[in-house]
């Protein structure tokens, strides 16, 4: 029998991509063309302005998995392409939260929340409130899920997560 | 000095080499046609159609082992080259398509001919690429036939837009190639390879499994030497054939779908699979699960995404084909496997690939009478696709002398004759032969035309069964004969006819005689056995002494199938024979 593990795990790539039009269309396209699903997908340029860095989060058994590092490798535009799955990495995502017709009470009641989650006001209308929270996707989802339960009008946009190696412990 | 960049592409032609560019005009073009209008060092060459084009640079890159070259316009010119691009990814032949393009300052808005080919093209090419800066011209194209001609080799599109070509810049070409995403591996990781050697070594059943990545890698007489040193039998796929010479003592035949029973029951009793250049593809696994169910792999590619991908690798190695053959070859004393031969040899005898044709003319007798009539010749065959590259496969006898060149992995209808005609044209001192059915053939047909037009003597046998015989197989063997669209006879008025007795089919179109009249030259009729040798043999003279195409079309019978079979998805155990 030739069949492979097929439990899915979450993971996290950091890749080093050429800064170049159609690069981010490359790499999410053999993606999809392969039948890989992603998660959440982020990019942006680095200190190099020739080079964007992206971020990718996607669930996978582990074959399928090794697969997906090996096509990405062989793009051309790709630079480098680092695991984060198991490494020491920060992780983050911004998250925006609008809750609408929300009563005097009921903002009380976000600020409390804002607070124990750490989320920041940064906008209030008469009945609305704004918050910004930058923190981990779980914690985002678990903010998301609390609010969508107390109020009926939440607007949400998420950032997708950014992932940077932590500093080793040898560097400190 | 300042050049226009039309110019500094016909610079950068001559340091590529390319002495030859399969083209076709158009509006965004025109410049770069006028600018190579000076330079008669490069031959350009006329199909009929961007799809034959890309066919011809694909076909001249596999007989000359030099990087084909494509030039077309924008747009349609274009988006006709796709199928040939993703059939020279699959094959990993090295070539590049230069598209025309609208100027930049028109990308975008729907302008006359504008079609995003780099979005088109970017999932079946090697890397696609537009230059959008004048200075950046020279390089791009330096790196497109370094990506293109390097490590796995394949297709790779530069899309130029009239404006960049337009403008004046500088005359330099570079010398060097670096680009940081892109490093081939050329060593082999020996701790592997010596594991694989003590594999090889315990193994009391191994067969090498040999792919296209052999023939690629030019290796054919390393893999001769090392099968012969190691007495292992040899099994190849489709592209693999010709690896080791067909009549060699330990090749047993092909693999997969309609490879021949002793070469499939090789690789289900064996104990080892030493496989080279190949990718384990569904038509040589079938049923991933109950695929050499005894052996360990051991797996060489030179493309690590190739190894683990189908079938789980016991020791993988990444390499280039050639490069590891010799150094197994350098790294191992001569071992015996007598037995193990001669059991494999045995179940050969027990089922021969063998056709028993009872009307019509034999598709197997067409190929050995190929075969005959061209054994002192150094001679490329091309086949199209469907069963008669099938018979070819499973027939033509192949050595160093004799190739055959086919769309393996995408298995493009109308590859057969626009392949070959860039194979002589790349290889004039060589015979050439396209092999096809009737259904492919007319995919292309037009580039009889260019075939006479380029005086390209060769010889173009047609499978006529009237059918799309491969797929009316499958209709025969696993649809209950409920044959849908496969009749290529079948006229409106047949319906409800069709199968009746007394009911005549009506006659064929085209009359490929005919057609070889109608583009200048001559076709033949074959209709029985005997008349083959002859036929061929006149074909050939004629075609030679008026450096002509020659039509040579035999009647073949409706019902002939591919044998044996392994449908699609299934294991060893259900071949049919």
């Amino acid at each position: 029998m030739r069949v492979l593990d097929t439990t899915k795990k979450k993971r996290w790539v950091s890749l080093y991509v050429e800064n170049r039009i159609g690069v981010l269309a490359r790499i999410s396209g053999m993606m999809s063309g392969k039948s890989y699903n992603i998660d959440s997908i982020t990019v942006g340029t680095t200190e190099d302005p020739t080079i964007s860095r992206m971020t990718i989060g996607l669930s996978s058994d582990d074959a399928t998995f090794e697969q997906i590092k090996k096509q990405l490798n062989r793009c051309v535009e790709v630079i480098k392409l680092n695991d984060i799955t198991d490494a020491s990495a920060h992780m983050k995502e911004i998250l925006f939260i609008k809750i609408h017709d929300c009563s005097e009470f009921e903002k009380g009641e976000i600020f409390r929340i804002a607070q124990v989650f750490g989320s920041k006001p940064i906008d209030y209308g008469i009945n609305s409130v704004l918050l910004e929270n930058v923190s981990t996707e779980g914690r985002n989802n678990d903010l998301i899920a609390l609010l969508q339960k107390k109020f009926d009008n939440v607007e949400i946009v998420r950032g997708g997560i950014v992932a940077i190696d932590s500093i080793s412990m040898i560097d400190r | 000095m300042k050049i226009s960049g039309n110019q500094l592409f016909a610079t950068a032609m001559k340091k590529e080499g390319v002495d030859t560019i399969f083209a076709y005009p158009g509006g965004m073009v025109v410049n770069l046609l006028d600018a190579l209008y000076d330079h008669p060092g490069i031959d350009l060459v006329l199909p009929r159609h961007e799809q034959g084009a890309v066919h011809m640079a694909d076909g001249y890159a596999r007989a000359t082992g030099k990087v084909g070259v494509c030039l077309v316009t924008s747009g349609p010119g274009a988006t006709n080259l796709v199928t040939g691009i993703a059939n020279a990814n699959y094959d990993s032949i090295p070539i590049v398509c230069f598209t025309g393009q609208v100027s930049e300052n028109l990308i975008g808005n729907d302008a006359f001919q504008e079609v995003d080919i780099i979005g088109v093209t970017r999932h079946v090419a090697k890397f696609v690429i537009m230059v959008r800066e004048r200075e950046m011209l020279a390089q791009r194209i330096k790196e497109a036939f370094y990506i293109a001609r390097s490590g796995k080799p394949g297709p790779v599109l530069v899309d130029l837009p009239t404006d960049v070509m337009a403008e004046l810049g500088s005359t330099s070409y570079p010398t060097n190639v670096n680009i940081r995403g892109y490093k081939p591996n050329k060593g082999v990781h020996m701790g592997q390879l010596k594991k694989a050697i003590t594999m090889m070594k315990r193994a009391k059943k191994p067969i090498f499994l040999i792919g296209g990545g052999v023939n690629l890698a030019g290796a054919q007489e390393e893999m001769t030497t090392l099968a012969a040193k190691l007495e292992v039998p040899v099994i190849t796929t489709v592209m693999g054939r010709g690896a080791i010479n067909t009549e060699h003592p330990l090749f047993i035949g092909d693999i997969g779908m309609h490879g021949s029973y002793a070469a499939n029951r090789a690789a289900n009793e064996a104990d080892l699979i030493f496989a080279i250049g190949c990718r384990f593809g569904d038509r040589v696994t079938g049923d991933v699960k109950n695929f050499a169910p005894r052996a360990k792999i051991v797996h060489i590619d030179i493309e690590s995404a190739s190894i683990s991908r189908n079938v789980t690798v016991d020791i993988p190695i990444v390499a280039d084909a050639k490069a590891a053959i010799e150094k197994i070859i350098s790294h191992t004393q001569p071992m015996t496997h007598s037995r193990w031969v001669k059991e494999v040899k045995s179940w050969d005898q027990e089922h021969p690939l063998a056709m028993d044709v009872k009307e019509g003319v034999s598709p197997q007798k067409i190929i050995e009478t190929l075969n005959e009539l061209y054994a002192d010749r150094d001679t490329i065959y091309t086949a199209d696709v469907g069963q008669h590259q099938m018979w070819a496969s499973q027939y033509l006898r192949l050595d160093p002398r004799h190739r055959l060149y086919q769309s393996g992995g995408l298995g493009a209808m109308g590859f057969g004759l626009p392949s070959a005609i860039g194979a002589r044209i790349g290889m004039p001192e060589k015979s050439v032969v396209s092999i096809n059915g009737d259904g492919g053939f007319q995919m292309n047909i037009q580039e009889m035309a260019t075939a006479v037009c380029q005086e390209l003597p060769m010889v173009i046998v047609i499978f006529n069964n009237t059918k799309l015989g491969m797929v009316r197989q499958m209709q025969t063997l696993f649809c209950k004969k409920r044959y849908m669209i496969t009749c290529l006879a079948s006229h409106k008025s047949c319906k409800g006819k069709c199968g009746q007795p007394g009911y005549e089919c009506p006659e064929y179109t085209p009359n490929f005689v005919k057609i070889a009249e109608a583009y200048g030259s001559k076709g033949y009729r074959v209709t029985e056995d005997s008349q083959l040798a002859d036929t061929i043999l006149e074909a050939r003279n004629y075609a030679e002494a008026n450096n002509k195409p020659v039509i040579v079309e035999c009647i073949v019978s409706p019902d002939e199938l591919v044998l044996p079979m392994i449908k699609g998805g299934a294991s060893f155990d259900d071949i049919l024979l």
